[in-house]
């Protein structure tokens, strides 16, 4: 019988019940007394210089508390990138100014020109149209080959170019890498693009900044994933606030999928405001803001060429790739398409010899950052696409082809700087094969021929570095943030828990699964623990939720500081039984002592800590409350196949998802049931990317995509109902639960998959089609049919 | 929003009266007016909102006219037209989601004339009457462009009276994101003659697509239309399809509903 408690059960998500009964309490739900509205003005042109800006008649507009300019900004800092890459030339990335209200210069359409705070919202609508803008307007620069050319428009005037940096990753001889290439029995070369994305996550983002003169306190409420660090940067490196004097609060929060990582001007503005203007200042996105305000994720062009010799063995793969930046550098931008993409680019494979070439760039669109994946998306989905090419071009099996190349031995140290402690692609592959019924598919695609549809079926496999991320070696690659967790245990006299956990969960189920495992570890029943998340005020100092690691990181704090708690509660239970500590076990939250029949139950210790009348005082303290902070000794290394299968109307070129089967190896696994969420989730992502959704930029920096009108989100029916299977388990080696995160592999396993199924049935139809840039709309592949 | 006054009267002279003053508008089912209010991209100084007219909510199905009233929702009209015009029906309870068709209303849909809805077509394909509070106007008069109809300032659709085809078919093809019809076609075989209307493709707004009708009026079966293309020239060329791929999915679509309607 599946057990109903503890590490791998799968009791229902309890956070579910207030979300889905309306007792959630997200950030706009909370309304502070007295509190103002701002509404910001936004530039709705790309790229302008500001001559000047005439807010006096805004200024006397009734219920208008104050209008700030970027000239209310000029003495604050700016909004800092928390990693510097270091380029090819060992020069530093270039890092404009990117301020909090734009000054003097408009860069992209979305961007705050002035805001004004007034009563109600209404009102600070009405005395935004009062605004008057005297611009002249630049040439926008949107694309990234024509902002790297010589004469191309500068975003910044104070930069020498538009490149962000030039960077090289893998083996840095060019000649040594093209010596592999010239000596390559076959070389398959692809160009594509990994299309721009909006989030989107249900709750567009809001913030709330309140200013307390009595004890000079701000409060910030926030959508975030991670308050300690929106905490930390905008305190240290924008408004130049003493930390312990900023509490910043992240309540329920409603999805995130990374867009909520980063800081942004509205938090810093938000609290700003509170002071200068004597009230609490809210801020509740629109739609139509998340649009061009929320920094937008992947926006890759790249070209990448797989080098075989005589016997289809991968000898060398090189990559070059261009990334948008957007106008200005989001917190974590610059370390998405360098080292969180150039390190994935072995893939599950043992190819000797990796280059990568990236060149970030800035044009004159939203801020791209980390969206599900970050990276490792746009690294899989360029090897995975080109491994199918190349299978299809020597007439290879595409599975064989990569099992043939799969890594088999562990640890292995890959070409570009990893080292995968466990991991076992040929079971996961074997898993898939059966999961996905690949011996029914060609009874299939008869049955999908007679009705005049092509089938497909499309496999890829991958492999991601989560568990975000062991400080020394990220510190080494120029992050600017330790990326540690940290756990509180704090045992209550009658035995109930609090954790306090620097994780945040915003969908992930952290509230039902975290206190499985500390349950599991006393043995007691899972109602007795809670978490406590999302408040800098009460939480200790970790850095929240992204890269899959929550339970890598935050977890094995968690576990380190419950094994604190343990050992002195078998101290306490050793005084009470008179024993020696050590002959001390704990099991289904009874202190026995070894080999005899005494007991005392976990309520009497926690009861004895804190009402210590029979306690060696003088050996330990009363109380029992332990933190501990965790750095991992190694990235987590999830893999996984994944196999599409699609059907493709010829008349009008729509692909529907028939199949969709995912084998992964996440390690050990908490709750099966959140982990198959989570891969649910992340497949509708990758889905979506591979088939809908696109941020598309016309030539003058105007998002044409900017409603869901023109957005096409994956909804129910655009999704297949998946097989998931997570059996495969190689636990991670290095952290106390031996697990590895799943919150992104379906986002980053999954778009390959579909492209490949795609092309699969297109030739099965006898069209020559090669490759289809994402997403793979209807009018895309029907104009690749028949073009 | 910007402010506005708003007036909910019971007669059709009430609504008339109070949308004689300047820039008042009236409100349907407000699921295209009330977005358009909220981006402040419309000023009406009045709201006059046609529900609580009963003479508007009127349905009436006689001697093969159906007639459904101006104020009448999707999901409404998709229900009285189940039995006497399943076609009609099937379009209606297609529209948009739940929450759209249980406010949205037949004329507002008619009266907005968005070039990728679906009424239209329905309109145009069934050589229905606009009734309207000044006179009757058909539909081959009405349609005029994209947004753009023969109404006038201050008139109110009443009524819409669509004469019941032997055979019917609608079938859209959505666009992936709003799932507005990208393109939809609308085939109607009256005795006197098949009417095809094709929305979601032309520049111009709905229209009729004269030689698949002549085509199937010889013969009202998908081959007829075999060799017979549109000129991608008119078409709209956009983010979700060229103007050839419009062009091209409107003789799929057309095909489409021959075939379910044969
Ligand atoms: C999410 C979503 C999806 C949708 N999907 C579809 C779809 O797939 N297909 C489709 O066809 N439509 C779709 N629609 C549009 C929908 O059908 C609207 O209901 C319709 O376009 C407008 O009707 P309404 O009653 O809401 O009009 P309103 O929004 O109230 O008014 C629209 C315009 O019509 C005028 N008006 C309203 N009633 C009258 C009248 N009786 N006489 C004269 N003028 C009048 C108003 O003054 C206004 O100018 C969708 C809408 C939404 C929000």
């Amino acid at each position: 019988m599946p057990k109903d408690q503890g590490i791998g059960a799968s009791p229902k998500r309890r956070e579910d019940v207030r979300f889905l009964t309306g007792a959630g309490n997200y950030t706009d739900d909370i309304n502070v007394n007295g509190q103002a509205y701002v509404h910001f003005l936004r530039a709705d042109v790309a790229h302008a210089t500001i001559n000047s800006i005439d807010t006096s008649a805004a200024e006397t507009m009734p219920g208008v508390v104050k209008v700030f300019t970027g000239a209310d900004f000029a003495e604050v800092g700016g909004i800092p990138c928390g990693w510097g890459v270091t380029d090819r030339h060992g020069n530093p990335q270039q890092e404009p100014r990117h301020p909090i209200i734009a000054d003097g210069t408009i860069r992209h359409v979305g961007e705050i020109v002035a805001a004004v705070v007034a009563d109600t919202l209404e009102q600070a609508r009405d005395a935004a149209e009062a605004i008057e803008l005297d611009l002249s307007d630049k040439p926008a620069v949107v694309n990234m080959a024509a902002a790297l050319a010589e004469d191309a428009a500068k975003v910044h005037e104070d930069l020498t170019s538009n490149l962000c940096y030039d960077w090289v990753f893998g083996n840095p001889d060019d000649d040594a890498v093209q010596a592999a290439f010239d000596s390559a029995a076959h070389v398959t070369t692809l160009e594509l693009v990994n299309n721009r994305l909006v989030a989107n996550p249900m709750e567009p983002r809001v913030a709330i900044g309140e200013y307390t003169r009595g004890t000079d306190e701000y409060t910030l409420h926030t959508t975030s994933q991670n308050p300690h660090v929106i905490r930390l940067l905008m305190c240290a490196f924008v408004l130049g606030l003493p930390e312990h004097k900023v509490r910043v609060i992240a309540p329920d929060v409603g999805g995130g999928f990374g867009s909520k990582i980063f800081h942004y001007a509205e938090e810093a503005f938000c609290t700003f405001a509170a002071k200068a203007c004597g009230r609490a200042v809210k801020w509740t996105s629109t739609r139509a803001e998340a649009f061009i305000s929320d920094a937008h994720g992947r926006d890759h062009v790249t070209k990448i060429e797989l080098a075989l010799d005589a016997d289809n063995n991968f000898t060398a793969l090189r990559t070059n790739t261009m990334a948008n930046m957007g106008a200005y550098l989001s917190t974590f931008s610059t370390s998405v398409p360098s080292y969180l993409h150039g390190t994935l680019m072995a893939g599950n494979y043992k190819t000797p010899i990796v280059q990568v070439n990236v060149k970030t760039v800035f044009t004159n669109t939203v801020p791209v950052d980390a969206y599900r994946g970050a990276g490792r998306p746009e690294a899989t989905f360029q090897l995975e696409r080109v491994i199918d090419k190349a299978a299809r071009e020597l007439g290879a099996d595409p599975i064989a082809l990569r099992r043939q190349n799969f890594i088999t031995e562990f640890p292995y140290e890959t070409p570009v700087a990893l080292t995968y402690d466990t991991g076992d692609y040929v079971a996961t592959m074997d898993k898939l094969e059966e999961v996905a019924d690949i011996a029914g598919f060609a009874a299939r695609r008869a049955e999908s021929e007679k009705n005049g549809k092509l089938r497909g079926f499309g496999v890829n496999c991958y492999i991601e570095a989560c568990g975000i991320a062991p400080s020394n070696i990220v510190g080494m690659l120029g992050a600017r943030a330790g990326l540690y967790d940290a756990a509180t245990v704090r045992v209550n006299a009658t035995g109930t828990i609090s954790v306090f956990v620097g994780a945040h969960s915003h969908g992930q189920g952290h509230e039902t699964s975290f206190p499985q495992v500390v349950a599991d570890m006393i043995g007691i029943d899972e109602s007795m623990v809670d978490i406590v998340h999302g408040d800098t005020g009460r939480v200790p100092f970790g850095m929240g939720t992204y890269g899959s690691r929550s339970i890598a990181v935050c977890g094995s704090a968690m576990v380190r500081a419950t094994e604190k708690i343990i050992s002195k509660a078998k101290k306490i239970a050793a005084h009470l039984m008179e024993a020696s500590d050590a002959d001390i076990e704990l099991k289904d939250g009874q202190f026995t002592v070894a080999g005899t029949d005494k007991s005392v139950a976990w309520g009497d210790v926690t009861l004895t800590a804190y009402v210590p009348h029979n306690y060696p005082l003088e050996e330990l303290e009363p109380g029992l409350e332990e933190t501990a902070f965790y750095d991992p000794a190694n990235f987590t290394y999830p893999s996984g196949a994944y196999a599409c299968e699609v059907e493709v109307d010829p008349d009008t070129g729509k692909v529907t998802i028939e199949r969709f089967a995912a084998a992964d190896d996440f390690g050990n696994i908490i709750n099966p049931m959140i982990v198959d969420g989570q891969v649910h989730g992340g497949l509708g992502q990758g889905i979506g990317q591979a088939l809908l959704e696109n941020a598309a930029y016309d030539e003058d920096g105007q998002l044409l995509s900017a409603s869901f009108m023109d957005y096409a989100m994956p909804r129910a029916d655009d999704v297949p109902f998946y097989q998931v299977d997570h059996t495969c388990q190689t636990p991670c080696t290095h952290n106390p639960l031996g697990v590895k995160g799943c919150g992104e592999a379906g986002a980053i396993g999954s778009p390959p998959a579909v492209v490949n199924a795609v092309i699969d049935a297109l030739q099965s139809g006898g069209k020559s089609v090669t490759h289809i840039d994402m997403p793979l709309s209807p009018a895309r592949v029907w104009a690749a049919m028949n073009g | 929003m910007y402010e506005f006054e708003f007036e909910k009267p019971s007669t059709v002279a009430e609504a008339v009266a109070a949308l004689a003053d300047e820039d008042a508008q009236a409100l349907g089912g407000g699921q295209t007016l009330i977005p358009t209010l909220k981006q402040r991209l419309a000023m009406p100084s009045k709201l006059v909102s046609l529900t609580g007219i009963a003479q508007l909510k009127e349905l009436s199905d006689n001697a093969g006219m159906l007639t459904i009233g101006g104020a009448v929702t999707h999901a409404e009209a998709a229900e009285a037209a189940a039995g006497p015009y399943p076609a009609l029906a099937d379009l209606a309870s297609h529209i948009g989601d739940p929450a759209v068709r249980n406010r949205g209303t037949i004329g507002g849909s008619l009266a907005n004339n968005d070039p990728a809805a679906c009424y239209p077509a329905a309109a145009l394909g069934s050589g229905a009457t606009i009734v309207t509070s000044r006179r009757e106007i058909t539909a081959d008069d009405y349609f005029r462009g994209l947004f753009e109809t023969a109404l006038e300032e201050g008139e109110i659709i009443t009524a819409v009276r669509f004469p019941v085809p032997q055979k019917a078919n609608y079938q859209k093809f959505e666009q992936p994101a709003s799932r507005f019809a990208l393109v939809g076609v609308f085939v109607a075989k009256y005795a006197a003659g098949v009417r095809v209307a094709v929305t979601g493709a032309s520049e111009e707004g709905v229209f009729r697509w004269r030689e698949a009708e002549a085509a199937l009026d010889a013969s009202f079966a998908p081959d007829a239309l075999d060799g017979l293309s549109l000129d991608a020239g008119g078409m709209i060329g956009d983010l979700h399809g060229t103007k050839e791929y419009r062009a091209h999915l409107a003789a799929v679509v057309t095909r489409w509903a021959v075939a379910a309607a044969a």
